[in-house]
């Protein structure tokens, strides 16, 4: 059961949260996590935030990708 | 007019519901039908009421369809059922290469259904008849019990007449391997235009239907380009259920990119938020076309140049290879089979 | 950042398809617990860029697939009781149980609502305080503290006439349960949305008790890949160890919150899988102190005996015994729109999946 997809957080009041999906705006609910500010992504599913995603480690794991490429092969110019 | 007609006429607007005196064949019907349907649908060969409309001779094959529409709800963004029954109706007789002629409309009408909403769906369905050049020359009216049906049902037939020429449109018969595949436009803004409509899913969305009548962008197209040999309408099932319509037991198959699918950001996200494929999301004012190679480029420029066509893009071809099937090129490169839907999607959050 | 677009890069995708197939050199499987892991892997193609060595098996993870017929047999008894209205996930009404389905039972003449959250539900209760609303549990811990946190806010709100029939579940002792049947895979891909809330220390006993590697991943392809990688580099090593590549999501401690109001409401029981019979301590029922809210306890509902295509293979589905197209059922009398078996009803039922998307003549 693992639909969950990441939401931008627009606005918090309580613990509801407007959040936008590419634009679609829906009312989250917020009692499953904390400290949730605008500007936030957050997993949701079924109505509810279930995590805040981290930024630092969703770049750190992109990042992963790079450091290795450019370790191993020379720079593919499809990346630019 | 005189007192009793303006008593009626006064009566409905009061009470501004459709009675079931309505669908009685009675005066209240003929006031009905005279004060609301004659008024926004009334034209040279509808005025006379009789039980048949007298229409001119038509040159050329007859293209004749008929379609029902029960869409809920009755007004969504971007369009409403009148609207969406006009431009269904003009759409089907299209992308037969029809030029769309003649349109009738029955409705079924719940008990208490309220009478400026159906004005403003005769209103509606006028205007689009008018930009679509179709002449809406019969109707008919019954208003069910309260629960019968689910306010109002419209069901039409259109009749268009077809060039010789365009007779293989339909089944795509000439069709051949090296063909490209062309659509008009993003995909799946009107299935998920319904879907946010819908109250109790409790989502708001910008995302507008895409109901719009085709003829006059494929009217243009057969006008600049003789190579096309296939067009349907993506309604419900969505663009792979034609895709795998017209493989279907052909001895050659279909190869799409999904990367090249255009799809709002706004449509996909709903779509991932409810676990919806847009392949399978109806439109309706989408056509896909199969084309000759080296007619692709100019079909796709004068595609581009038109309001109905401003995001086409060619989103695969036809190959010798996987006969009988469709083929779908993953956005990271896999290959994977296109398929028809089962059955309606619907919001999973498994 | 967007958090999906950037997972789904071709590049690093190519990357990783060439990484993995410059570093494995044994043949492996990996099972994939999670139904949205296998709904997206077919859905990508993924098995179609990967190197012949690697197999990919579905496992439990759908809790549409592996939720009892008992469990449907008895919401479809619940949905005949005049003035109750079925709230549910859009999936589990097509899912087949003894005799018929949500879906049928509402062509008849039951009330069954379809919603997004139990959210919904709460506004239908609140809008009909006449009907009796029963909202159907599904999922695993991902989805067990959302209707936790429902039953709670009906309770705050004095709604009386809102009800829970549960059957919800926990993973690891359907993957304990998997292994120790003995399956033959080389690693599970962990469940990224399940561990969000239960962090990575449930899947601990894996490297230790069966040396299995777990490496918790996200859903975008190229996390699927990195995912699959990092499990042939511990096959390669021989060095099984849990592992998450899903760390924008899931913290090793999880989510603390959630499993507190998780815990406030349900306590574990016994409960039944579909295909794997019942383990113990699996499912997720109602404190003593939720009663009231408890559908099960609240409605007396006279269901019928379990009935059980015995040709269906669903079980040995779940269990990565088999491929779907193994099943002498898969794409005949069980199809998408007459399924025998869950495995085909869910859209991310590794049966209605494999129907939908797998390819075979690459």
């Amino acid at each position: 059961m693992c639909l969950s997809i990441p939401a931008e957080v627009i606005e918090v009041n309580g613990d509801m949260a407007r959040v936008s999906i590419g634009g679609t705006i829906y009312d989250a609910s917020l009692q499953l996590v904390e400290n949730i500010k605008p500007g936030d992504y957050i997993l949701l599913h079924t109505g509810f935030a279930i995590e805040k995603l981290d930024r630092e480690e969703a770049l750190s794991t992109l990042e992963l990708f790079r450091e290795l490429d450019e370790l191993e092969r020379p720079p593919d110019p499809d990346q630019q | 007019m005189k007192g009793p007609v303006m008593h009626i006429t006064d009566t409905i607007i009061m009470e501004d519901r459709i009675l079931l005196g309505h669908g009685s064949g009675g005066r209240q019907m003929h006031e009905l039908i005279r004060d609301y349907f004659l008024k926004y649908f009334g034209n040279e060969h509808s005025q006379s009421m009789g039980d048949s409309a007298i229409l001119p001779a038509i040159s050329g094959k007859i293209a004749m369809t008929t379609d029902s529409f029960v869409v809920d709800p009755v007004f969504f963004p971007g369009g409403d059922i009148g609207k969406l029954a006009v431009c269904g109706t003009v759409n089907d007789l299209a992308v037969a290469g029809a030029e769309p002629k003649y349109l009738t409309a029955g409705f079924i009408i719940e008990e208490g259904f309220p009478v400026s909403d159906l004005v403003k769906i005769l209103k509606s369905m006028r205007k689009e008849a008018d930009l679509a050049g179709i002449k809406i020359v019969a109707g008919d009216t019954k208003v069910v019990d309260k629960g019968k049906c689910d306010k109002i049902f419209i069901n039409t037939a259109g009749v268009g007449y077809v060039d010789e020429k365009y007779a293989s449109l339909t089944s795509g018969s000439l069709v051949a391997p090296g063909d490209v595949v062309i659509l008009n436009g993003n995909l799946a803004d009107h299935g998920m235009a319904i879907m946010a409509a819908r109250s109790a899913l409790n989502f708001r969305s910008s995302i507008e239907s895409d109901c719009s009548s085709l003829n006059g962008i494929i009217k243009l197209l057969l006008s600049v380009t003789r190579g096309i040999k296939f067009m349907r309408d993506p309604t419900r099932g969505g663009l792979a259920s034609v895709l795998c319509e017209v493989s279907s037991g052909r001895n050659w198959g279909i190869e799409v990119e999904e990367e090249k699918i255009p799809v709002s950001p706004e449509t996909r996200g709903l779509c991932e938020m409810l676990g919806f494929d847009p392949v399978y999301v109806a439109n309706e004012g989408k056509f896909l076309m199969i084309i000759e190679k080296d007619e692709a480029d100019i079909a796709l420029r004068t595609l581009k140049d038109h309001p109905m066509g401003v995001n086409a893009a060619a989103i695969g071809r036809v190959t010798p290879g996987h006969p009988g099937r469709v083929l779908m090129q993953t956005a990271i490169g896999g290959k994977r089979i296109l398929d028809m839907l089962a059955g309606e999607q619907l919001p999973r959050i498994c | 950042m967007k958090y999906v677009d950037e997972f789904r890069d071709k590049s690093a995708v190519r990357d990783l398809i060439s990484r993995i197939g410059a570093s494995s050199t044994k043949r492996v499987s990996f099972m994939e617990v999670c139904g949205g892991h296998t709904m997206a892997i077919q859905k990508s193609g993924i098995p179609s860029l990967l190197p012949e060595n690697i197999t990919l098996k579905s496992g439990p993870g759908c809790p549409v697939c592996v939720s009892s017929r008992g469990f449907i047999d008895q919401a479809v008894a619940l949905s005949r009781i005049p003035g109750v209205i079925i709230a549910t996930f859009g999936d589990l009404i097509r899912v087949p149980g003894s005799y018929t389905t949500l879906e049928k039972a509402k062509a008849e003449g039951s009330r069954v609502e379809i919603v997004y959250s139990i959210l919904d539900a709460l506004k239908i209760a609140e809008k009909y305080p006449d009907r009796k609303i029963i909202f159907l549990g599904i999922g695993f811990e991902t989805t067990a503290p959302s209707t936790a946190a429902g039953i709670l806010m009906a309770r705050s709100g004095g709604l009386k006439n809102f009800f829970v029939l549960s059957s919800h579940k926990v993973m690891p002792p359907a993957m304990r349960a998997l292994v120790e049947e003995g399956i033959n895979i080389d690693g599970f891909i962990g469940p990224g949305h399940v561990s969000t809330i239960t962090g990575s220390a449930i899947y601990e006993e894996l490297p230790r008790l069966y040396r299995l590697g777990c490496v918790i991943s996200g859903f975008e392809p190229v996390d699927i890949l990195q995912s699959i990688y990092m499990l042939v580099m511990q096959a390669e090593k021989n060095e099984p160890k849990v592992e998450i590549q899903y760390k924008r999501a899931v913290k090793p401690e999880g989510n603390r919150k959630a499993l507190d109001m998780l815990d406030q409401v349900f306590e574990l029981c016994d409960d039944w899988w579909r295909g794997l019979g019942i383990l113990k301590s699996s499912g997720l029922r109602l404190k003593n102190e939720f009663a009231d809210f408890d559908a099960g306890l609240h409605f007396h509902v006279e269901v019928p005996d379990i009935r059980e295509d015995a040709r269906c293979l669903c079980g040995d589905v779940l269990k990565g015994r088999i491929t779907p197209d193994e099943c002498s059922l898969f794409g005949k009398s069980c199809n998408p729109v007459n399924p025998v078996g869950a495995c085909m009803v869910s859209n991310e039922g590794a049966c209605h999946a494999y129907y939908r998307y797998h390819y075979h003549g690459r």
